[in-house]
Order: C-alpha cells, then structure tokens, then sequence
C-alpha cells in the first residue's frame, strides 16, 4: 500500500499529491520533487531509444534508507503517461509482500481514474485535481493512517 | 579521547597497507653517498615499483618488545577484538626485513677488522629484534664497480666468509656499487628486499593460523575475528588482496556472530565498521563496485538496529553517519581512479544519507544532553585513561577489556555516560550536517540531479538557520527559491519562504523581509488565511516604520535580540525608500498594463490601462502608481497619485481609489497624445511602479519591469486561455483577471492620408521606349495639404540589375539614358487646396525585359487638433504598380542566293541576298519610322541600299520584310566566317504624339562563312524564249585562281531544246581571264522549260564538282509559245 500518491504535471508542478501520515507531508513533497530528476533522465533516455513504445510504467526509481516513522527502505515507483503527466507512487517497502505487478495494477487503477478526471468537461487540464472519485480511488491505494 | 574526531576511522586503517622494510647504518645527515642512497630509495615511487614504506633507522633503534608467546589458550579471556595499536605496530614499527648498509669494498685494508664490525652490528640489530621473524640482510656499499660474478676469486671467497661471520645466507648478502648506475641497483635491490618481505608476511599468516586449533567456540570467540583480521591485514601487506578479501569477508562474518549486549556494542560496531571499510576498499581496488555497494547495504542493514545505550544513542547515529561517509569518501576515490557512476548510483545518496545520520544525531543529543545547569562534568574524569588512550578499538574507557554482560561498577558507568553526553554537547553538529550536505550537492551537481541538489540546498540552509548564520542561510534559499517558483511547487516555495522570512526577521534585513512577505501573502502562498493575516499585519507595520511581531518558532534570546535590532533600524534615518522587482516573484499585487491598441494614430489620443488586483487577506492602500515609457517624456502623464486626482482616470469609483480590495480588479486608465516624432516608432512601457506606505513613513516601490506580470501569471493565462470558463459571458463593468492580456507596446503610425493617387498608363511597356505614365494626385482633405512631395520610380529593394536597367525622366521629350537614375525623389508640387487635382507624367525606359514594380509616394504636411492640441502631422500615401516590359518585335535574318536558295555559305565576289524580317510582338501599332543597314567592311552593297519599310505602320503578328543585294570582296584564305554588319530599326508607338521620341532597335547581323572558289560561271540569257525562235545563251567561264585551267565542258540534249554551238569541248582558260561560250537554244515547247544542262569539269580541281557551279546558271526558262498563224501547227505537233 502507497504512503504517498501524487500526479504531475507535464511541466513538472504538481496537479494532485497526498501522503499519510499528514504531518511529514512537506517529506514527501521534497521526496515526489526529487525523484523528477530520475524521471526527467528516464523519459529522455527512452525517449531517444523507443519512442513510440507503448511501455508507460517505469519501474522503481530508487531505494533510499529512511525515515524514523518508517524504518527500513522506500521504494519510488513511477509511470508517464503519454501526455507525459507522471505518477508517483512512494511505498513502504517494508512491505514486503507487494511485487511489482501489483503496483503495476496501482498504477493502472490511477491512470483509470485520472482519464475519467480528464474527461470531465468542467476540469481544466493543468488545473490542480480536485475530485472526490479521485480523492476517494486514492484513499483505497493508501496505508490507512493509523 | 573524545574528540570530534573519535568517529573518523583512524589512518592506519585507511592506508594502504605496503610492506615495512627498515634501513639502518646510513648516516642520511652527514654522509653524501648514504643521503644519495636513501633519496634514490625513496624518490619517485611511483607505481611501477614495488609497493614498500622504508624507513631509515639507527643501528641502535629499539623494536617493540616481542611478548613471549602462548603456548596454550586454555586459561586464557580475551580482553577485546583488535588493540588499538597493533595496525600501526606493524606498519610503522615491526620491519618485515632490516637491511643494515656498511662501507666495505672486497680489497679493503683492514678487511677482517671491518669484517668482525660488521658481524657484531648485525649481531645487536639481531639481539634488538629479539623473537620476531624479522629477517636481516646486509648491503655492502663498495666505490669499485664489481667484476662480473665468479671472476673475482676474493670477493667470492670473502662474501662466504662475511656470511659466515655474520651468520647471514648468501642470499642476504648485497653489493651495492657506488657508481653512476645508483637508481638502476637500488631498484634490483628492493626488489630484492620485496621478496623478503613477502617471506616474511607468509610466515606472520602461518603464525597467526597456527595458533587456532588452540581455540574453543565459548571462550575465544573474539579471538576467531583477531586473528581473521590479523591474517587479512597480513595478506594486504603481502599484496595479496584476493585472500585479504576473503579472509576480511570471513571476519566481517564473524564479527557478527559475537554475542551482543549494551557494553560491547560500540565495539563490535566499531570492528565490523573496520572491516567492512576495509571490504568495500579492497572491491572497488578490485573493480567490483557492485560487490561494495552489496556488502555495504548488508553492513547498514545487519548495524541498523544495534543502537546500543539509549542514553548514548546520539553515538548510534554518528557512527552510521561515518559509514555513509566513509562509503561516500570510497565511492568517490574510486570515481577518481575512473569507476563511472550513474544518476541513481552515486556517492551523493552516501553523503546524503551520512547527513541524515548527521541531523538525527544532532536531535538525539539535543534531546539527551538537554542536563540541567547545575549538571556539571563529573569528576574524577571516567574518560581519562592511564595511557591516554584505549587499548582495545571500541572500549569504553571506564571499564576497558571488561567482556562481561552487565557493567561492572555502576557508578562509574553513570558518570562515563554523563561524560559522553556532557562532551557531545560541544560537538558542532551543524557544521558536519552542513559538510556533509555540500558534499553531496556537489555529487549531485555532478550526476545531474539538479532537483535534489536543491532540496540538499534547502536542508543546508535550514541548517544555517539553525546554526544562527542566518546570511548563509539567506543566500543558499534564495538561491534555490527561483527553482521550486518557476517549477510551481508552491508548498515547498512556501516552507522555504517561511523559513527565509524567519531568517530575515532575526537579522531585521527590512528589504528582504517586505520580499518574503510579500510572497508569503500571495497567492502563490499554501499558508492558511490566519497566517498570511498575520504576516500582512507584520508587512503593514513595517511599511509604517514599526517593529513587526516575531516570527513564531523563533527562540526566546534571538526574538528579543531581533527586536532590538528593529528597533534600532526604526530610529536611523535615511534608506527608508526600497525598490522591490517583482517580476521574478509571485507578489501580493498583481499588475498588467496594455494599450488599448497596438497601434495608434498620429491624431489619435494613446490610450492606456492598468490593472491591479491583490490576492492578499486585507485590503492594501497604495499612494503612488507610475507608468514609465519608453520615451520619458510621457511618463508624468502617466502617474495617479492620491492627493491630487488625475482628471486622466476615467473610472468612476465610489470606493476609495487607492485601495486594492483583495480580488477585485481595479482599472487604471492613462490617455495622451503621441508626439509627431514618434510617428513609425514604438513606444514600450518599460516598468509599473507601484508605491506602497508613504513618504514620511517608509516607502516601497514593487517594480514591474515592461507590462507586468510575475513568475506564476504566464502560465496561470495559458490555462485560462484553455479554460471553459473564459467562454462564458462576462458582465458589463466586471473585469475577469485572466483574460487580460499584456500589451506592452504600441506604434506610433501617421495620420490616414485623405489623398487619392491615380495611375494612367498603356501597359505593358516596350524594351527601351520612353514609357508614359500619368500621375494623378487629388486632395480630399478638408484643409490645405501643404508641401506636397512625390516620390516615383522603382520601388526599392527589388534586384539591383533593375536598379542599372531602368531610367526615370520627368522630360519625354529625349531619351534618357544612365544617367538618369532609376527613382526621382521628392519632386516638389507645393501645396493643394481642398479638391485640388494635379497630374504629372513620368516617363520610363527600361533597357531589359522582365517585370518591375514601380512606387508613387505622395507626402505632405498637415495642420490639425487633436484633443485640443495643435499638431503638424505628416501623412503620406503609397502607390504601386507592377510593370511588364516585353519586346516591341522580333527581327529576324537569312542570306539567301540570287535563286533565293537558302544559303549557308556565301562565295567571294558572287553577289547573295540578304533578307530581314520585323514581326511585331507588341500588343500596340508600332510605328517604323526607318530602317538603314549598316554593313561591315567584309561586307559590299550591290548598290546603294534603301529603306524599304519607311513609315510601315505594324499591327499585333504583322510581318515587315526588306532584301538588300550584296557582295562579299576576297578573303585572304579560302573560307572565313566574317562578320555582316548591323541593321538598324527606328520605331516608335504609334499612339504617341509626334514629336515623342524615336526609339532605335539595333540588331546585329550574323556572321557567314565565306569561300573562295576558283571558277565562276554565269550565264547571259534573254528573260523568256518563243517557241521555235532562236534565243542565244552566252555563258562565261572566269578562271579566278592564279594558275592555268583546264577545263572540261559539255552540254547535254534535252526534249525541248534543240541547240547550236559546242556540244563537248575542252579548253584552257589563262588565270585571271574569261572564256566565252555562245549557244543558240531553239525551244520546241512551251511553259517553264529546264536548259540543256551544262557539265562542267575542272581536271584541276576535282572537288570543285558541275553540281556546285550549276547554281550558279539558271535552269529553267519560260518558253512562250508560238504567234497566232502557228497554233494549228502546234495542235498537230501535240
């Protein structure tokens, strides 16, 4: 389960971030920020190798030693979309137990529900998310705050 | 001990271990060759020599005493893993080899004398090395240069006796030349010596392996890893590092395996920190970086949870902090020795990581040495050793070699860990977070990570916060701050903003704190309603010459410091006016200026408006609003200040008009009349000023350079340009902020000319005529245009070959030619009344063909009142026209033979025709006026040549043709193309007056071949004959070579001519001379009837054929038939 969601947008702000627990938010801020360097490098690279390829999950970005609040690694995942709005998945990988193929169904889940965001006509693409079908398919992906 | 250093790993742990090799008997102070000696062994080691430290010591140095050695381990308990000496002893102190140098050549006087000191040198460097393994080699510097071996009986005889003496074998027994050759011996020697070493390490390895079959599991467990280690350390000195690897690995396992409690934590750590140093160094020495990184992640892993004391805890985390820098430092070397990192493998995570360590460990401390005052370093001092120092890696001082689970003195162990947390508390943790962090910024710099160098930026400036150098920590925010702006991360720009806003607080910079503030109450702002409340309050106070509130999490002591400050800042005079750019900001007050228009005219008012909106929580007063232009004379009509109110504003408002109310848009609005110089230039507002507080208070300007707008509003408008809502309708009044859009500039253009300019002209125009076109200019302003200028001709910037072909003249009386240019300027007309008309003709000679475009400016002055104002504009009115000039008609040429037989060569002497044909290609009558050959002196007229086409006037395809008769006088050689001559057309429109100008065509007549020939043959014959009436034909045979002709001549019969006269004959014609031939053809019938034929052959010339001459002679003749009185006979003869 996810400690921290976030969509970003093509130019690199972001449209939609949430993490539990609330009070190390600006953590995970600093953490979603820095993982767009990798990013930006990946999608360069790729783009230059396969550009049309249809491959949009990038896989973990990197572990890092962590925090007191979650001892033991977290993992970065990551997916571009073909507007090349990103996704960013940060999980406790203390929790072992998830594999990649289910955080490949994560992802798939957010880009469902970020679509259905887009084809609202009354969202603004660029415009900071706010919707309670999303809010609430992001919730379900959380670690419940305990 | 405790020293800010007691985490570093000590050097000789670091270094890389090489074998100790000690020389003794050299006098480096006062003996040359020894000093030449020892700088030739310790001169450029580089690394393709072998790896040995030596060291120069006296013969009388004394060894570190050698203890007895255990024969058995039953009794013993080990006190500790590693003494902390031991590294050091056998790097730096224990010598793998001694080498003793003596001054001894083979023939030496007193031989056995120095042989006997020699012998007990040895003898006492043994006795001082006193149970060790140390080997002892002897070198004998000699000044003769040894024979080759086995030649020299004596000195083969006394080294035996020398080695016998000294107890030495042959193979530790060196000579050592002193000669010009020193460096190439030295180098045999120590190499020599590198192998003794080696030996000597072996055998330390087997030693130290011996000794375990003597150990048992329960007791000697910290025995397994020593000796491990030692056996490791060994193997290094003996550079074999594939075995010290595997044996470090071994240890590393094994040091794991020790029963951990709370008292021997530090030392295991401090072990297996040690040896996974040593691991890590040893893989990436062997280029298996991944094999580092592995070990090092299961040495964090397995460490991670051995906090050990919790009082202590702070030593945890800054032992950890050391293992991520000490992997970083590694990491690092090997990048320099060429390893390549990646973006997510680089010794930056390390730094990183080390000054996460770094900053927990400074909370921790904060947290457990948080002692009351009256808390003072206890005494007797636990720390202080006997020593001075600790006898096993890792101990505590208060209880070393103590290896049981509980603390054996109580009382001793409070006081020690109170002397620990009393001596953390001086240790600056800042700095080291700080250095750690640019450490790794530097890193990420590098690997292009310019995000998390940003955030690691961020920390360190935290950190400076912390340390109290707010500057610092300023100047790395505010570098940073532009970043997190432009990429729109508005909650971290905000904590930074905080943070700085902090910092310019307690340092009471007045300038940057209005920045920050303005910022923070902003929209760009995440801070809650209440904050941002809070700060504009402060920022109110501030423009006001007040001392804001403290910033909250301010501590006690600097809050009053800062206070203090302020206060001071208050009471001095002067520097009360700031000038913020917010440009590069998200400010409080947001501004966008457009004109009206992106042009205006001359004699229309410049119309300008200026929006404001504040996004903050109160509503803001401002006293001054500027424009400022481009050209600075209109700036003063673009001001609104508050006093004295403009009649320039047109918004009529029942509010206060100085106040921004949060969300509302306000209008400002400037008019003035452009200058008459500024017509086609730009004007560009160049900056928005707006002034907050007052004169007498303390005034800030936020300044906008060109029209406004600020870090966030570009793309703010590229969103509400792509937003629904910008569809829907907006009421009457009601300003939406995003859909207004920036005009910073505007063009100054001239009146509209109330002028018409009309062409009248016959287009397309003829090559090199004088083309008519008639200008016609007529006023329809409602006053006198005066100075009325116009400008014709080719409109520049075409080809420039037009600007050479094409001639303008206001005369179309004569030709012009290149001397007139291809465009007249400002041919003056004066000045025109309302409705006054003028008309004006030009006249055009293009000398080529193609299209032109031709430009008829008509300028003129003209007085007019513009919003009450009088003012001279300048209007102007442009024309053009393109223009195509095709060829009048085509001329064309052929010589043709008297027969009018095409000819393609003429002969000399023999007169030919030539024929010319005009065809008009114009689509207007041409008028020829004449016509004249003008022939080459190759060339001759028959007679004298005519014009045939005089006053021919030629519609569009008609056809003129002329046919002059002429000659061609002898050429020197037999043939030669030579040139005709030229044929001159005179024409003009047909349209045109009389009295325009005639234009000459001249066309220039091809060249011909010419040919001599040597016999020419005409005929003289009536112009018809009669049926059955005798007609002479005379045919004259001119010989015109310089020789002798023979010539054969017959003439054949034919059906209807009878003849008379030489049917075959041969003759001889003189040179120069004409031969006549008389015939009598009798014609029998009647029409167009071919001659008898007449061959003629030249025995000379062969080539000259009867065919060509036969050109030459009529063929045919018409033959009239008979009178009345014969028609019955020539009915019966048919």
């Amino acid at each position: 389960m996810a400690v921290c969601i976030a969509v970003i947008a093509k130019e690199n702000y972001p449209l939609y971030i949430r993490s539990v627990p609330v009070q190390n938010e600006l953590k995970f801020h600093y953490t979603v920020h820095t993982t767009l360097d990798v990013v930006e490098e990946k999608i360069s690279a790729v783009g230059k190798a396969m550009a049309d390829q249809r491959e949009l999950y990038l896989g973990l970005l990197y572990p890092t030693e962590d925090y007191k609040v979650y001892p033991s690694h977290m993992i970065k995942n990551m997916a571009v979309t073909n507007s090349k709005v990103k996704f960013v998945i940060v999980v406790d990988s203390s929790n072992t137990s998830l594999r990649d193929n289910e955080i490949r169904s994560m992802f798939r889940k957010l880009h469902n529900s970020f679509t259905d965001v887009m084809c609202n006509p009354f969202y603004n693409p660029g415009d900071t998310i706010q919707s309670k079908a999303f809010d609430s398919m992001v919730s379900a992906m959380m670690v419940q705050a305990s | 001990m405790m020293s800010p250093t007691q985490w570093d790993l000590p050097p000789e742990l670091c270094c890389r271990p090489m074998a100790f090799v000690a020389l003794t008997g050299l006098d480096v102070t006062y003996n040359a060759i020894h000093r030449a000696i020892w700088d030739a062994f310790c001169a450029n080691r580089r690394a393709d020599r072998v790896p040995i430290s030596f060291k120069v010591l006296p013969g009388d140095h004394e060894y570190p005493k050698c203890r007895t050695k255990r024969t058995s381990y039953e009794w013993y308990i080990p006190k500790g893993i590693l003494k902390t000496g031991w590294m050091n002893k056998h790097l730096n102190l224990v010598p793998a080899l001694l080498v003793l140098f003596y001054e001894l050549d083979w023939d030496d006087a007193v031989w056995k004398e120095k042989q006997s000191e020699c012998a007990t040198k040895v003898e006492i460097v043994r006795t001082s090395l006193q149970g060790r393994n140390t080997k002892v080699a002897v070198v004998l510097i000699q000044k003769k240069t040894p024979l080759p071996p086995g030649e020299d009986l004596v000195a083969s005889e006394r080294a035996a006796s020398l080695c016998n003496a000294c107890d030495l074998s042959g193979k530790s027994l060196f000579v050592l030349p002193h000669t010009d050759h020193l460096v190439g011996y030295i180098i045999r020697l120590e190499n020599a010596f590198y192998e003794h070493a080696q030996t000597y390490y072996y055998t330390e390895i087997r030693r130290v392996k011996s000794h375990k079959e003597f150990l048992n599991k329960t007791t000697h467990q910290l025995l397994f890893v020593r000796h491990q280690f030692k056996i490791a350390f060994f193997s290094e000195l003996k550079q074999d590092t594939q075995n010290s690897l595997k044996y470090y690995r071994t240890a590393y396992s094994l040091v794991h395996e020790l029963r951990t409690h709370e008292t021997n934590m530090l030392e295991i750590k401090t072990m297996a920190g040690f040896i996974n140093y040593k691991i890590c160094r040893l893989c990436f020495q062997h280029n298996t970086p991944l094999d580092a990184i592995a070990q090092f992640r299961k040495h964090i892993d397995l460490c991670k949870k051995k906090i050990g004391s919790a009082e202590l805890a702070f030593e945890h985390t800054a032992w950890m902090s050391k293992q991520f820098q000490s992997f970083g430092d590694l990491f690092d070397e090997a990048i320099k020795l060429g390893l390549t990192a990646i973006q997510t493998q680089n010794p930056g995570f390390y730094y990183q990581q080390a000054a996460y360590y770094a900053q927990e460990r400074k909370q921790q401390a904060t947290h457990l040495c948080a002692h009351e005052a009256s808390v003072s370093y206890p005494t007797p001092d636990h720390l202080e050793t006997p020593s001075g120092a600790l006898d096993f890696y890792g101990q505590r001082a208060w209880r070393q070699g103590h290896q049981s689970i509980d603390p054996p003195h109580m009382e001793k162990e409070k006081g020690g860990i109170l002397a620990l947390q009393m001596k953390e508390k001086d240790v600056p943790h800042s700095e080291l977070i700080i250095a750690l962090l640019s450490n790794a910024v530097a890193q990420f710099k590098k690997y292009k990570c310019p995000r998390m160098k940003s955030h690691l930026m961020v920390q360190m400036g935290e950190e400076y916060n912390h340390a109290k150098d707010y500057t610092k920590a300023l100047k790395l925010l505010d570098y940073v701050m532009c970043d997190y702006r432009t990429e729109r991360w508005w909650s971290l720009l905000t904590s930074i903003l905080s943070t700085a806003l902090r910092c310019s607080y307690l340092m009471a910079h007045i300038k940057d704190y209005i920045t920050y503030s303005m910022e923070l109450v902003g929209r760009a702002s995440t801070l809650r309603e209440e904050q941002k409340s809070r700060i504009e309050k402060n920022l109110i106070k501030v423009l006001m010459n007040e001392v804001p509130e403290a910033e909250p999490d301010c501590d006690q002591a600097s809050a009053k410091a800062a206070q203090a400050l302020w206060s001071d800042r208050m009471s001095l005079a002067g520097s009360n006016e700031f000038t913020i750019e917010v440009q590069d900001y998200v400010p409080f007050v947001q501004c966008k200026a457009k004109f009206l228009s992106p042009s205006f005219h001359v004699d229309d008012p410049v119309q300008l408006h200026v929006y404001l909106r504040a996004d903050c929580p109160h509503p803001v007063r401002f006293s001054k609003l500027c424009v400022s232009l481009s050209n600075q004379e209109y700036n003063q009509l673009c001001v609104v200040e508050e006093p004295c109110k403009s009649q320039d504003i047109l918004e009529a408002s029942s509010q206060e008009n100085m106040c921004l109310v949060p969300g509302k848009t306000r209008i400002y609005s400037f008019k003035f009349v452009a200058k008459t110089e500024d017509v086609g230039k730009k004007i560009e507002i160049t900056a928005v000023d707006l002034m907050l507080g007052s004169d007498n208070g303390r005034c800030v300007f936020l300044n906008w350079r060109g029209g406004g707008g600020d870090a966030a509003s570009s793309h703010e408008a590229l969103l509400a340009a792509r937003s629904f809502k910008s569809r829907g309708r907006v009421p009457e009044q009601h300003v939406e902020w995003d859909t207004v859009s920036i005009q910073a500039s505007t063009m100054i253009i001239s009146r509209i000319p109330k002028i018409s300019v009309q062409l009248s002209h016959e287009p397309p125009a003829l090559n090199n005529e004088m083309y008519r076109i008639t200008v016609s200019i007529q006023s329809n302003e409602e006053t006198v245009t005066k100075d009325v200028k116009l400008t014709a001709g080719l409109k520049p910037g075409q080809d420039a070959n037009l600007t050479q072909s094409t001639h303008v003249t206001l005369n179309g009386l004569e030709m012009c030619d290149e001397s007139h240019p291809a465009l007249l300027p400002d041919i003056a007309i004066g000045d025109l009344q309302p409705g006054e008309k003028v008309e004006k003709c030009l006249y055009v000679r293009c000398v080529t063909t193609g299209a032109r475009i031709f430009l008829f400016h008509v300028a003129y002055a003209l007085s007019t009142k513009v919003e009450g104002k009088d003012i001279t504009c300048r209007c102007h009115k442009d024309e053009t026209v393109t223009i195509e000039t095709v060829v009048p008609f085509e001329v064309a040429v052929k010589f043709v033979s008297t027969k009018f037989e095409h000819l393609d060569r003429v002969y000399v002497d023999i007169p030919f025709l030539l024929m010319t044909d005009i065809l008009s290609a114009s689509p207007w009558p041409l008028h020829l006026v004449t016509s004249q050959l003008q022939l080459a002196p190759t060339m001759a007229a028959m007679d004298q040549p005519q014009s045939q086409v005089e006053q021919v006037v030629l519609q569009t395809g008609e056809c003129a043709s002329e046919c002059f008769s002429l000659q061609c006088p002898p050429v020197l050689n037999g043939t030669s193309s030579v040139a005709s001559g030229q044929y001159l057309i005179s024409w003009k429109r047909k349209s045109w007056c009389a009295d325009a100008p005639v234009v000459t065509t001249v066309a220039t007549l091809p060249h011909v071949m010419v040919e001599t020939i040597p016999l020419y043959v005409h005929a003289e014959l009536p112009s018809f004959g009669r049926v059955r009436e005798s007609m002479p034909v005379r045919y004259h045979i001119q010989n015109r070579t310089g020789l002798v002709q023979d010539v054969e001549m017959s003439v054949e019969p034919s059906d209807a001519f009878m003849f008379s006269g030489l049917k075959q004959v041969r003759l001889r014609i003189l040179p120069g001379a004409e031969q006549e031939m008389l015939y009598n053809f009798y014609p029998l019938m009647a029409g167009y009837q071919n001659l008898p034929q007449l061959n003629i052959g030249l025995l000379r010339f062969p080539a000259v054929s009867g065919q060509l001459l036969r050109r030459f002679l009529p063929s045919r003749i018409f033959v009239k038939p008979q009178g009345r009185q014969a028609d019955d006979a020539s009915i019966a003869a048919a």
